[in-house]
């Protein structure tokens, strides 16, 4: 009885999170263009969807700032902790205190406070602002994911390979990158994801013109959202489900295996 | 690598978060004390006691505090049911949680009112079973609704984590001293995954107290929170001044809030990253 309620509230918590999606994906394939009926089963909207120029560039625009922005806040971020593992607890803590502002500073404020500096520094608001608004807030991700694979790391290692007559930046790409990566990897795709979802910062830090694909559907909201749209967010969500699906499914099966093994061995 | 050259690989981020993260923070403090003209002024941040100020935030007070105690509600019993399926469903189990992100967040929100309307999807579901309608679009509980929502993921990860970091030996302890498992969680299990409680509460209440966005698209945009006042003085009165004050006052909640978490988390242990 235990296990059924478990189960069940289980189920309707899930289906909590995940009904908006499908009632999105429901609404890509709507003939009709408003999403007040139902219209018909079409799929109309996903050939449309590639016709449609200003969606396309604020894919494009969402795209390129995630992935620009997550590249740079990961490699500013790793070698940040290369620095912090090396650092008395008294200055490393100063670090990642400021790493933490904007964390658990509000998105409103962190977007204003960045639209104001922009403003002082006389810059044009355009794909160079949200950019930089980006890698600011995609940092902290990084920082926080790498950092508890440093404190993790055997210092040994690392120096038998340069007693061993490594230099310093061999051994760090031989030794310790590869028992930070998957700190990184997380790194990168946390603020990836971010960088995608942002509406607020980007909000604040864009210039006229110039849409991410958020921004684009906030303007839109008033007069309805396309419909192109849902077909849009759709496949990406396909295909970044997919994909989770295989990277998870696949070290799943590998430990299985690696369990199997050591049964084996043991015997 | 405990070499001195290696620090000088933080400098890219000292400059960076000097530039990006504290100046901008003293710009907002500039602004907030200051008039068009320049001068020193505490104005905009008194303006907060201005009625429909006082009533916005009031309102986002009230709507964000009854978000995260729904939030905490649901998410504990479900993070301890989550963190009974065994620790190599870990990952699975976040993922569940960050999937939606890959939707529009926006889209997510606006998908709500797909299925709250008056002849939306749950309408039309309760109309079939009989039961009466629910018309909570464009009011404070369709608020609360998209709040609890968006931010539920923040509250479950902070608590799941705390527990599977938890040490059964603890819990064995109790128990075989005598404890039932009601006593076991008040005097153990509750208190050993404060921090992630904490955490949870803090990583929720800051983005709702703040949100404009759900409030607009869900509050049929005549509900105002100081999010969405502040916004409208930046975006359509253009009056910085007035909104980096009111802004101030948000600032002293979220620095209220890291104090507290900072008390109750010194080890960093209730963090969304396990």
């Amino acid at each position: 009885m235990k296990r059924f309620l478990e189960r069940f509230y289980l189920a309707i918590i899930f289906l909590f999170l995940y009904a908006p999606i499908v009632t999105l994906i429901i609404l890509s394939f709507n003939k009709s263009r408003t999403r007040a009926k139902w219209g018909g089963f079409s799929a109309k909207w996903y050939l449309a969807l590639f016709d449609n120029q200003s969606i396309m560039e604020a894919l494009s625009n969402t795209l390129f700032i995630a992935l620009v922005s997550s590249l740079a806040a990961t490699i500013i971020g790793t070698l940040t902790c290369i620095a912090l593992s090396n650092m008395k607890a008294k200055a490393r803590n100063l670090f990642l205190a400021v790493n933490n502002i904007p964390m658990l500073n509000a998105d409103i404020v962190t977007g204003i406070s960045l639209m104001l500096l922009f403003i002082s520094f006389g810059m044009r608001f355009g794909r160079e602002t949200i950019l930089l608004a980006h890698i600011t807030f995609n940092i902290p991700y990084v920082i926080l994911n790498v950092m508890p694979r440093f404190r993790q790391l055997n210092p040994n290692t690392y120096e038998a390979a340069l007693d061993l007559g490594a230099s310093p930046v061999y051994a760090f790409f031989k030794i310790t990158l590869p028992d930070i990566m998957p700190g990184v990897l997380a790194g990168f795709l946390m603020s990836f994801t971010m960088s995608l979802d942002d509406f607020v910062i980007t909000h604040f830090t864009k210039g006229a013109g110039v849409d991410t694909l958020s921004t684009k559907i906030y303007a839109e909201v008033r007069k309805g959202i396309k419909p192109e749209m849902y077909a849009l967010s759709t496949i990406i969500f396909v295909t970044v489900f997919v994909l989770l699906l295989i990277v998870n499914l696949a070290p799943a099966k590998e430990r299985r295996e690696q369990a199997k093994t050591k049964r084996f061995s043991r015997r | 690598m405990k070499n001195r050259q290696s620090r000088l690989l933080a400098l890219p981020f000292a400059f960076w978060s000097a530039l990006f993260i504290l100046v901008p923070l003293v710009m907002i403090f500039y602004y907030g004390l200051t008039t068009k003209t320049g001068q020193f002024t505490l104005d905009n941040f008194t303006a907060i006691t201005q009625l429909e100020h006082i009533k916005a935030l009031g309102l986002a007070i009230l709507l964000s505090a009854v978000s995260t105690a729904i939030c905490l509600v649901l998410a504990y019993p479900l993070a301890m049911i989550l963190s009974k399926l065994g620790a190599n469903q870990s990952a699975l189990i976040v993922l569940i949680f960050i999937l939606p992100m890959w939707m529009n967040f926006l889209l997510r929100t606006l998908a709500w009112q797909t299925l709250l309307e008056k002849t939306g999807v749950i309408n039309s579901i309760l109309r079939f079973l009989h039961l009466p309608a629910l018309n909570i679009i464009n009011t404070p509980q369709a608020i609360i609704l998209g709040m609890v929502y968006n931010f539920l993921p923040f509250m479950v990860l902070p608590i799941y984590n705390a527990l599977i970091k938890l040490d059964k030996d603890v819990i064995h302890a109790a128990r075989d001293l005598g404890a039932n498992s009601v006593q076991t969680f008040i005097k153990v299990i509750f208190p050993l995954t404060l921090p992630g409680v904490i955490s949870g509460i803090t990583m929720v209440f800051i983005p709702a107290l703040t949100t404009f966005v759900i409030s607009n698209l869900l509050g049929g945009s005549k509900i105002l929170l100081i999010g969405n006042v502040i916004e409208q003085e930046f975006t359509q009165t253009n009056n910085w001044h007035l909104g980096s004050g009111l802004s101030l006052i948000l600032m002293l909640f979220i620095i209220l809030n890291m104090v507290l978490s900072a008390v109750f988390d010194r080890n960093g242990e209730g963090g969304m990253m396990g």
